[in-house]
């Protein structure tokens, strides 16, 4: 018997439960490769993500955990979602989030006289504007000259990693301990813990506050209305008076600033010193989360705390059935092609043809 | 100074280039194939380091180099089916499809490596290929090491380049596959096969990258690392762009920036003052200043980005 | 004369537009026969049935005798049928004998340049066509271009040739040189189908003469046997209608005033040859043409998305040539596009944002930061409302509205900024009589108020109701200005198709 043939037919409109099934339906069939892939390894599929779960949930250890691995989260994923609602292309988050713990180590080991709210809004400051500096370069490109964003984005990442590299190698490398990493900042400096017997700080607040102030840049100011007008269509945009190129050029700042605070809460929230892995690839979870997210802040948010679950508990899984934890990280990658492919069914419909 | 500057320091210099612009020139070779025929392939990056891992893995269990090397072109051009999926099939975005199958590519060989070999203290390693020393050639003065003590992978490499430049410039398929990058819509006219012809050139990618892939664990090093490819694939879309989309000239870009990854180890050795990871960061910032300035010329393939669907 | 191709019958229909509705065409071995027919008559339609990129809703297909089904290009092109589009399938990189063996079913696996040269060397003098066999497609002329086009379906040994609106972009020497070409393939025994809206030229090279008009075939002639006046005619109508009566306005100042301006189009050829013409507040000028002879160039510089290469442009005297849009909609100039679903409209946007996404960012609808929403809101519903646009509701996405209303909002959106000048591109475009009526109505508010309109239209009749002044262009060049009522609706068509005004009286 012949296999069914099917072909793609143009969609009118795509029917609101199917948008927000979709990622539901993404992280279903996700599951579904993993799971392969975990009987592959020879192991226990349904335990496997049962733990992951547990681990994340189940236990107050694993709580705080969890909201420890989204703090960063947040950030990275609404920092690419803001970018992408503006077709600027952000990869680059990840170095972003490295430029803006540069920049708080910085302010964090001068050791300045200062209060300590001050000096924590001193590390804020000084890490969006280093985040949203490092994005700044790509997005100049961009709206000025056509180059494509993604690729200068991405590789902005790996020219910070070395940099970052050579001066915790060299000027700031630890000096007691010889290894790789700065000194610790100053207490004052340090966010304060939300939770006692946790490690869950400040950050977090950071994290939730700018999500609502993106909600609002994006739906109540001009400059959200531009955003958004240029993402749906750049030449009408342009055609109807919109700025486009000044528009760019803002979207890569304040996305670079917000992926720079994710820097600045890792380094100011949880380690008090700047590492050479302080981020074990946020900025690029950023992207899934973003995606996942619908590109929508409370899509976001919701999307952000997945990937923190799936973080955390994959932890406690690979001690509790011996599947490596990063199987997080390939549910990530599997995640972001199936939701690409899904997408498709945003614009066609699957045809039987006869 | 001068004393470190020997004949010596020059001969280990130049051989470790070629030695290092290996993987370059294979996994450029197979960026070319997809791009000219309007694919931009960012997954190179990912299926570099999982092929990598393949072929380790399969000669560490076989103790096969060959083998290795065979199951990892087989990956690599799995890989290059699943881009095509996404790209030709889809029609989706080429930007997230590489970009996805990178980050699955990576997060996979993670994965992989950890739950077969876990984390013991010494990392398995593997007895990796022999340099080939050609007899007699080799032993002409100053070019007799550089060129003919290398390995057959880096021979395999440089032979490439001809052929690889036949196929393009003198095939009825390199025809069709520039005029598919160039003008897909009048290639179709044409009756060619535009799907297919993108399906090839992503095969034939991805086989290469494969091929490039098993150098690093097979030749370079003699185990898999999770660093091993360390941003080379990002150097390639670079590279492809700095030989104009010409095989020929892939050697020129491969063989500069090889120059510089051995630069900086040697020099690194020698306690040189410049730290250096500003060397390794050339590799990056220059293809920036290579972006910038094609954007201003506008030479890629003309269909690059776009997929081709017929209404 | 044996008949080569017939066509019996010939129906097809688009959504919106019965495009062909049964026509008989044929050809004859050895014969150039032109189809000649303003935009929308149906000839692009009818060839492209023919070339097998459209399938036809009913009718029949003779080739050669044979009844045939056309389904894809390869059809035609084992029929002996090829087909030269308007723009052009050439890979730009490559050479011109890269270009012509692309593709072909009897190339090997190595391809060998220098035997395919020597092939292509002979077909070019047995048809005494030229072009250097190692140039690269992106020196050639447009003339060569096409030349290479040519040569690309001969050397497939088609026996049909299917040329649409060829000489659009050539230069007269280039017209020259093709023509030249024609009659010599003409001698071979091939068959040339020749698409135009060009008096002259089809008058010059054609045998026969089909003029369509409306999707059916209005008439038959042979060349030496009329003049440019009956099949001008026979293209654009005799009829008399009711000229909706006009109440004569105050002309007051020139508002918009074009000097000299020379453009150039995407592909690159000069698109717009030293136009000078102006708009006064109080009237509407129509632009009358058959589209493709720059109207379009024209609406992107006067929009302000495309510079000229030479000339000036002044609104209300003041200097307008290198504003942006956003510039030119402060000032008060309103812009309905052509293309009002990719530029008129950003359809994924909701009503009610479209509605005012030209002045959202000024008082009342937004402070410094912030926009105002229910003031956004509110006078949103105020427009739906005087501007009928059938909507479900404010916050719905553009794209879901209807064609007629698409453009209800373009026009509620610029006509509540009160401009003093409006560029309307093909306003009617696919609409419905009440919808056309509808805009129409608001057109001539604009010219009662004492603003300024310059209609830029494809259909002759709407430009006859509602302008009073009407400039023709063809070619990038004005043929002439006419006062409303001044000349006949055929005087008209004759400038569209390349008549000057000056030389009207001599067209027979």
């Amino acid at each position: 018997m012949p296999l069914p043939k099917f072909r793609l037919e143009k969609r009118e409109s795509v029917p609101n439960w199917f948008r927000m099934a979709l990622p539901f339906i993404a992280i279903g069939i996700s599951f579904i490769f993993s799971s392969i892939i975990i009987l592959f390894a020879g192991k226990n599929p349904v335990t496997s993500i049962y733990s992951i779960f547990y681990g994340a949930l189940g236990t107050r250890l694993g709580l705080m955990e969890t909201l420890v691995k989204a703090t960063p989260l947040i950030l990275t994923g609404i920092a690419v979602s803001f970018a992408f609602t503006g077709k600027f292309w952000n990869i680059g988050a990840e170095g972003q989030l490295y430029a803006g713990a540069l920049a708080a180590t910085w302010a964090g080991i001068s050791n300045f006289n200062i209060p300590s709210f001050l000096y924590i809004i001193l590390l804020l400051v000084v890490g969006f504007i280093a985040g949203g500096l490092w994005a700044l370069i790509p997005g100049y490109l961009k709206a000025k000259l056509k180059v494509d964003d993604v690729v200068t984005t991405l590789l902005m990442n790996y020219i910070i990693l070395y940099l970052v590299t050579a001066i915790l190698e060299g000027p700031w490398r630890d000096p007691v301990t010889m290894w790789p990493q700065s000194i610790m900042i100053s207490p004052n400096a340090e966010f304060p813990k939300l939770l006692q017997k946790s490690r869950v700080h400040f950050g977090l607040i950071v994290g939730l506050l700018v999500v609502f102030l993106v909600y609002i840049i994006i739906k109540h100011t001009k400059l959200g209305f531009n955003i958004r007008a240029i993402g749906a269509n750049p030449n009408a945009s342009n055609f109807l008076g919109i700025n486009v190129t000044k528009t760019i050029i803002i979207t890569s700042l304040i996305s670079g600033g917000i992926a720079g605070l994710a820097g600045v809460g890792e380094v100011a929230g949880l380690h008090y010193h700047l590492t050479e892995n302080i981020s074990p690839g946020y900025g690029y979870t950023g992207i899934v989360i973003a995606m996942l997210g619908g590109l929508n802040p409370i899509g976001v948010l919701f999307a952000s705390f997945f990937f923190a679950i799936i973080i955390t508990g994959a932890q406690y899984m690979s001690r509790a059935t011996g599947v490596t934890s990063f199987i997080a990280d390939v549910i990530q990658g599997i995640t972001l092609l199936v939701l690409l492919a899904m997408l498709i069914l945003y614009e066609y419909r699957i045809r039987r043809v006869e | 100074m001068k004393e470190i500057f020997t004949i010596g320091f020059f001969i280990g210099l130049f051989s470790a280039t070629l030695r290092m612009a290996t993987p370059l020139i294979l996994a450029t070779l197979g960026e070319v194939f997809c791009e000219r025929s309007g694919v931009l392939n960012l997954g190179i990056e990912g299926i570099m380091l999982f092929t990598s891992l393949i072929a380790f893995l399969t000669t560490y269990f076989t103790n096969n180099l060959w083998l290795g090397v065979l199951t990892a072109i087989i990956v690599g051009i799995l890989f290059g089916i699943l881009m095509a999926f996404f790209t030709v099939n889809l029609g989706v975005s080429q930007h997230v499809s590489g970009l996805g199958i990178t980050l699955f590519a990576s997060g996979l060989s993670l994965f992989t490596y950890r739950q077969i070999i876990g984390s013991p203290q010494i990392p398995p390693t593997i007895e990796t290929f022999k340099t080939l020393t050609i007899p007699v050639l080799s032993k002409i003065p100053i070019i007799g090491p550089i060129l003919f003590d290398q390995y057959i992978l880096t021979y395999i490499a440089l032979l490439s380049i001809p052929i690889v430049s036949f196929i393009i410039y003198k095939t009825n398929f390199g025809l069709s596959l520039r005029a598919v990058g160039e003008n897909p819509e009048a290639a179709d006219a044409l009756g060619i096969n535009v799907y297919r012809t993108r399906y090839v050139a992503l095969i034939i990618g991805g086989g290469l990258m494969g091929l490039a892939g098993s150098f690093f664990t097979l030749a370079y090093f003699n185990m898999f690392l999770y660093g091993i490819v360390g941003g080379r694939g990002w150097v390639c879309i670079a590279l492809v762009i700095f030989a104009n989309w010409d095989p020929a000239r892939v050697l020129l870009g491969a063989l500069l920036f090889g120059g510089v990854d051995a630069l900086q180890l040697r020099l690194q050795a020698i306690g040189f003052n410049i730290p250096y990871q500003f060397f390794l960061m050339m590799p990056y910032v220059l293809t920036i200043i290579v972006l910038v300035l094609v954007a201003r010329n506008a030479i890629a393939p003309s269909s690059i980005l776009k997929p081709y669907r017929r209404e | 004369m044996d008949e080569i191709v017939l066509m019996k019958n010939i129906k097809k229909r688009f959504p919106g537009v019965l495009a062909n509705d049964g026509i008989d065409f044929y050809a004859n071995k050895g014969e150039i026969v032109s189809l000649l027919g303003e935009n929308g008559a149906g000839k692009t339609t009818l060839m492209k049935i023919l070339y097998g990129l459209y399938t036809k809703d009913s009718g029949e297909i003779f080739i050669k005798g044979k009844k045939v089904e056309i389904n894809s290009p390869k059809d035609a092109i084992n029929l002996g049928i090829g087909m030269v589009h308007q723009h052009f399938t050439l890979v730009n990189p490559f050479t011109v004998t890269e270009n012509i063996i692309l593709g072909l079913s009897s190339n090997r696996f190595t391809i060998n340049i220098e035997t395919s040269k020597e092939k292509i060397k002979e077909y070019m003098k047995k048809y005494e066509i030229f072009v250097d066999p190692d140039a690269k497609i992106s020196e050639l002329s447009v003339g060569e271009k096409q030349k290479v086009e040519i040569l690309k379906i001969l050397y497939r040994d088609i026996d049909i040739l299917i040329l649409d609106e060829p000489t659009a972009v050539l230069t007269p020497q280039e017209v020259k040189e093709l023509f030249k070409t024609l009659k010599i393939l003409k001698e071979e025994g091939k068959t040339i189908i020749f698409i135009s809206h060009k008096l002259y030229e089809v008058l010059e090279i054609s045998d026969r003469i089909i003029v369509l008009r409306n999707g059916k075939v209005s008439g038959e002639r042979d060349p030496k046997k009329t003049n440019r006046r009956e099949l001008a005619a026979l293209m654009v109508g005799k009829e008399v209608f009711d000229v909706i009566s006009l109440t004569p306005s105050e002309q007051k100042d020139v508002i918009l005033d074009l000097k000299e301006i020379t453009a150039l189009s995407y592909r690159g050829h000069v698109a717009l040859k030293n136009i000078n013409l102006n708009v006064k507040g109080g009237e509407i000028v129509g632009l009358a043409g058959v589209s493709g002879n720059g109207q379009k160039e024209l609406e992107e510089i006067i929009s302000g998305i495309r510079k000229p290469l030479k000339g000036k442009i002044f609104f209300k005297n003041i200097d307008i040539t290198h504003t942006t849009p956003k510039e030119r909609i402060n000032l008060g100039i309103g812009r309905i596009p052509e293309d009002r679903m990719d530029l008129g409209l950003i359809l994924d946007l909701p009503v009610f944002e479209n509605l005012v996404v030209e002045c959202y960012d000024k008082n009342p609808f937004s402070g410094k930061l912030f926009l105002n929403y229910p003031k956004i809101e509110s006078y949103s519903k105020k427009l739906i409302e005087e501007f009928d646009i059938r909507t479900p509701n404010l916050i719905v996405k553009t794209k879901t509205l209807s064609g007629g209303n698409l453009q209800k909002c373009i026009l509620a959106r610029i006509l509540s900024m009160n401009p003093e000048f409006i560029l309307a591109a093909q306003p009617t475009r696919g609409l419905d009589v009440g919808a056309t009526e509808f805009i129409h109505k608001k057109l001539l508010e604009v010219r009662d108020k004492g603003g300024g309109v310059l209609l830029i239209s494809e259909d002759l009749d709407e430009i006859l109701n509602l302008s009073d002044r009407i400039l023709v262009i063809y070619n990038g060049e004005i043929m002439g200005e006419l006062k409303r009522g001044e000349l006949t609706r055929e005087d008209i068509g004759l400038m569209m198709t390349g008549t000057k005004k000056e030389d009207l009286h001599a067209t027979t």
